[in-house]
């Protein structure tokens, strides 16, 4: 690999800007896709694998390509500054997430809490308009309090994100679901929030938890047979 | 907070630290084999390793041949697998098969 391709590859995944690495196999010549000087068919290529977020070989004419895809961070917004979320956060990151904690109340989110952590001390709805939730985000709300909760699952449910989970017994979660209900959720959308939170895995402490909630996130993101639970 | 494994990025600062590095990729996989396409290992000629390439069953041969590209400049693309002789001397204890591709950081 040159230099020059190293530099604007590693520039590219710094401004998170999706981009291919394309290899022509055995021989090693490489180039950084899509660009308007490749063939179109390797462009398309390129573009599939950045959309299934998957590297792999594919073969154009005689030639073998492998294609890397390097898609930018998977995001994880995590409403609530509480002990679980402190728990959460050393697990996401090192699953590829780029991690946001939103709190509105500074003695929860305070960067002693959250060493090296984004934080955002916005009520939760604007934060999340603001991060613009998309179809690689995971939004995961924990602290319980309605107040903060609900304008977070009402953003969280309004957009692409590919998880929902919402820290809470079955009956928060059935007295949660009435009051989305009443702001005009329908039972289909509401479905999408995983609650109780996490896989069963019978957790009691903080990072049992966070591990059950992070397990479940990547199973929703690797289309795991999960069991149904959100009973609307 | 670290971030998640990026073997490339690994390898990009050994390089400007001064180090002799290759990078190995996976670039195929047939059956079962527990890295998938993508996976990345780096390796320097010091004997530094990032990364992994299998579940641990090729990785010491990846190395031999990392040494090699380190030392000719020449990518290779190499095959593991159950239908390749060698493979059992690496001994791909899955069953599965993998091709890896190997370059110099220039």
């Amino acid at each position: 690999m040159t230099p020059e391709i190293l530099a604007a590859l590693e520039q590219a995944k710094r401004a998170k800007q999706p981009i291919v690495l394309a290899t022509r196999l055995p021989t090693g010549e490489q180039q950084l896709l899509p660009a308007p000087d490749a063939p179109a068919d390797l462009n398309d290529a390129a573009k599939r694998a950045l959309d299934r977020d998957e590297s792999g070989t594919v073969k154009l004419g005689d030639t073998d390509w492998f294609l890397q895809a390097y898609n930018p961070p998977l995001r994880l917004i995590v409403v609530g500054a509480v002990h679980i979320a402190q728990a959460l956060v050393p697990f996401a990151v090192p699953c590829g997430f780029s991690v946001t904690v939103v709190d509105p109340r500074r003695s929860f989110a305070s960067d002693e809490r959250f060493p090296g952590v984004e934080i955002s001390t916005d009520w939760p709805d604007e934060a999340l308009d603001k991060f613009a939730p998309d179809s690689r985000t995971a939004v995961v709300t924990l602290t319980h309090d309605p107040k903060l909760d609900d304008p977070a699952l009402d953003r969280a449910l309004k957009s692409q994100a590919f998880y929902i989970g919402s820290l809470g017994s079955r009956r928060t979660h059935a007295a949660r679901l009435k009051r989305l209900r009443d702001l005009g959720h329908q039972d289909n959308a509401l479905s999408r929030i995983r609650g109780p939170v996490g896989l069963n895995i019978e957790a009691v402490t903080a990072p049992e938890i966070a591990l059950s909630i992070i397990a479940e996130i990547v199973g929703v993101r690797r289309n795991a047979p999960l069991p149904p639970k959100s009973s609307v | 907070m670290t971030e998640a494994e990026d073997v490339l990025q690994t390898a990009a600062q050994w390089r400007a630290a001064g180090e002799q590095v290759a990078v190995a990729t996976v670039t195929e996989t047939w059956g079962s084999s527990p890295r998938p396409a993508g996976s990345q290992m780096a390796i320097t000629k010091s004997g530094r390793m990032a990364g992994s390439v299998s579940g641990g069953c090729i990785e010491g041969a990846v190395a031999d041949a990392a040494m090699k590209t380190i030392e000719s400049g020449s990518p290779q693309l190499l095959d593991f697998g159950v239908s390749h002789e060698k493979a059992w001397e690496v001994g791909l204890a899955c069953g599965g098969k993998v091709k890896v591709f190997v370059e110099r950081l220039s």
